[in-house]
């Protein structure tokens, strides 16, 4: 078919018009352009209230803690009195107990964890093996926390009660045995806190250590480096800050485990450098104080629990930057 | 490097040994650090199998159908079982599942597809960074703030949110992952024919990404049921079914798994001993299905 010179109009609107109907591309008619600007701010709106959740939950939390926060101010973080009748609260041994079990947490988990992120990416075993084992410490992290609480009372205070008691027989001079265990106390809690915080420091170690560049391993062999040599004194210096971003993410981690605590530590309010004898933490005394709560302690408990977020918060956003600060200074490195 | 220095000044005397001897201190060291390491490895596997065999050891010995239709036992009685808290568990997952999944899906478009590199991306990204380190109880002091104490009622709904709180950062940031490794040619295809943002995102990020996506979900919905500290103030515990009468009891404290085993615990009496075990047995098979489901789920996108 020709145009004609009297009806170019009406080509070009054919032409238009078999296009829209044919063809796979045509351009967006305005439904789908007013649909596309609602979506996307749809979108941006979702986007904005990840941190208006954010500021939300802080403005919740602070507003609720406000009175409790003018009529006890600081004393608050000095005294070591809970007495809910008297009226009187003090939240020390609480910011010790969570130190503490964290801590101790910390050293044994971080051991275990950085040595089982040095054991699967150093060629110990064969890949296969390697996958094995990283997905039982994987498995680790999937249990509740609540499960490992029950185990915590049934298997692990029975088991190292016998142990904990000739400790405190033989060498109860030392201060760290320098009561008998009861039941729950720190040492089972810190214990089955170490378990809880393995599998994340041992999963940040592993990425770091993995991302160590293979050259630096392959001179230090050449210059007739053993393989410890080579680990000790230039895979691990490499990966440090990544280790160190590992261990403080382990331990913002370990401040903030609820259960297991409330069920091991002891809801003692005491302070007390005894590895055997009960103490208590932030965590576990929001969960175990807040179900039965009047007005006057709930406020108390949301000062309590600002705190917690607080430290938290400080120990993550700090163990976070320490990361990306490791994986943008190896990336760098590589080129 | 010191090591290497130290053997060259002996080697003026000795020509170089070359092969390995265990006299040799350094030879010595390392394979005694080898062995350490791989101890230690074993040594942490220890409580997970230690954990698994008593599931099945002390909760598989209760577990009969009972446990499934029953209600929660009181202080004497004997028997009974947990299924309003498995009602209660998975209604609670649903709803917060409900409320984090669209909510987390969406920000991670904006952040992934619509504004990458806009302030405000950086803000959420930043953000639900630090959510994902919030101590679960504080999701339950968040929730009882925001719900409980503006409805008047522990209920089902409360625990729903302070779940979904937990929820939120895990799918935003492993769907923005996932949208980020859509072949950025496929989008210039889509757009190439004429396609709104919009439509890029429906018919080709989405599509393509989905198994990324339901990985992340996977993953938080498995963390969220097994999560016990957000709902003991929230949705607290409740001896009765969540129908009762032929009415919705949404509105009113909601039992869960979880907080069963806790309370459950604590109890002197060994028929609830036992049924915590029970309890917890069924709850780690469920969370390891969800959590083995969302492998499985990332795998095929390879």
């Amino acid at each position: 078919m020709t145009p004609t010179a009297t009806e170019p109009d009406q080509t070009a609107k054919s032409a238009r018009e078999q296009a829209t109907s044919d063809s796979i591309a045509r351009p967006p008619s305005g439904f789908d352009v007013y649909a596309d600007r609602l979506f996307r701010g749809l979108t941006l709106v979702f986007a904005a209230l990840t941190v208006v959740l954010v500021l939300y939950l802080l403005a919740e939390v602070g507003g609720n803690a406000a009175p409790a926060i003018q009529q006890y101010g600081a004393s608050f973080i000095t005294s070591t009195t809970w007495d809910v009748n008297k009226g009187r609260f003090g939240v020390l041994p609480e910011i010790w107990g969570t130190l503490y079990s964290s801590v101790l947490a910390l050293l044994l988990g971080g051991f275990f964890g950085v040595s089982i992120a040095i054991f699967l990416t150093q060629d110990f075993l064969p890949p296969k093996l390697e996958v094995i084992f990283k997905n039982i410490v994987e498995l680790l992290a999937a249990i509740p926390s609540v499960v490992y609480g029950l185990w915590g009372i049934f298997v692990v205070i029975p088991a190292i009660r016998p142990v904990a008691d000739w400790l405190h027989q033989y060498l109860g001079w030392i201060p760290f045995f320098s009561t008998t265990l009861s039941g729950p106390g720190m040492l089972p809690a810190a214990l089955v806190l170490s378990i809880m915080v393995l599998p994340t420091i041992s999963a940040i170690s592993r990425d770091a250590l993995a991302s160590v560049p293979p050259r630096l391993k392959e001179a230090a062999f050449g210059m007739g480096a053993t393989r410890w040599e080579a680990i000790l004194r230039v895979i691990l210096p490499t990966a440090s800050t990544g280790i160190f971003g590992a261990l403080m993410l382990g331990f913002g981690r370990a401040l903030g485990e609820t259960m297991a605590l409330a069920m091991l530590v002891g809801n003692s309010n005491q302070l007390s450098i005894s590895l055997f004898s009960p103490a208590n933490t932030l965590a576990a005394l929001l969960a175990l104080n807040f179900p039965e709560a009047d007005k006057r302690q709930e406020q108390v408990l949301m000062y309590a629990a600002l705190l917690l977020l607080a430290i938290t918060l400080v120990v993550n956003i700090c163990g976070a930057a320490v990361v990306r600060r490791a994986t943008a200074h190896l990336s760098g490195e590589r080129k | 490097m010191r090591a290497t220095h130290s053997t060259a000044a002996v080697d003026g005397i000795n020509p170089p040994r070359l092969e390995r001897s265990y006299r040799e201190g350094r030879t010595f060291l390392s394979t005694l650090l080898s062995v350490v390491i791989g101890a230690a490895t074993v040594i942490a596997c220890v409580p997970l199998f230690s954990v698994l065999i008593m599931l099945i050891w002390r909760g598989g010995a209760k577990l009969s159908w009972q446990l499934f239709v029953e209600l929660p036992p009181t202080a004497f009685e004997d028997g009974g079982g947990f299924g309003n808290a498995i009602v209660g568990t998975l209604v609670m997952v649903a709803i917060a599942a409900l409320i984090s999944v669209p909510f987390g899906i969406l920000a991670a478009l904006f952040l992934a597809e619509f504004g990458p590199d806009s302030k405000i991306a950086a803000a959420a990204r930043f953000c639900a960074k630090t959510l994902t380190g919030l101590p679960s109880i504080l999701a339950g002091v968040f929730a009882y703030a925001a719900v409980v104490l503006l409805t008047g009622t522990y209920s089902a709904p409360a625990g729903g949110v302070a779940l979904a709180l937990l929820m939120v950062p895990t799918v935003l940031l492993t769907a923005e992952e996932a949208m980020k490794m859509v072949p950025a040619r496929m989008k210039e295809a889509a757009v190439g024919m004429g396609c709104t943002p919009s439509q890029v995102v429906w018919r080709i990020v989405l599509p393509t990404a989905l198994p990324g996506i339901l990985t992340g979900v996977m993953l938080a919905v498995a963390r969220a049921s097994g999560e016990t500290a957000p709902l003991l103030f929230t949705a607290l515990f409740s001896n009765y079914w969540l129908v009762q009468d032929g009415h919705l009891a949404l509105m009113e404290p909601t039992a869960s798994l979880a907080v069963l085993i806790f309370n459950f615990s604590g109890m002197p009496f060994e028929n609830q001993i036992e049924m915590a075990w029970a309890a917890a047995l069924v709850l780690v098979l469920l969370v390891l299905v969800i959590n083995i489901a969302g492998q499985l789920l990332s795998r095929r996108r390879l």
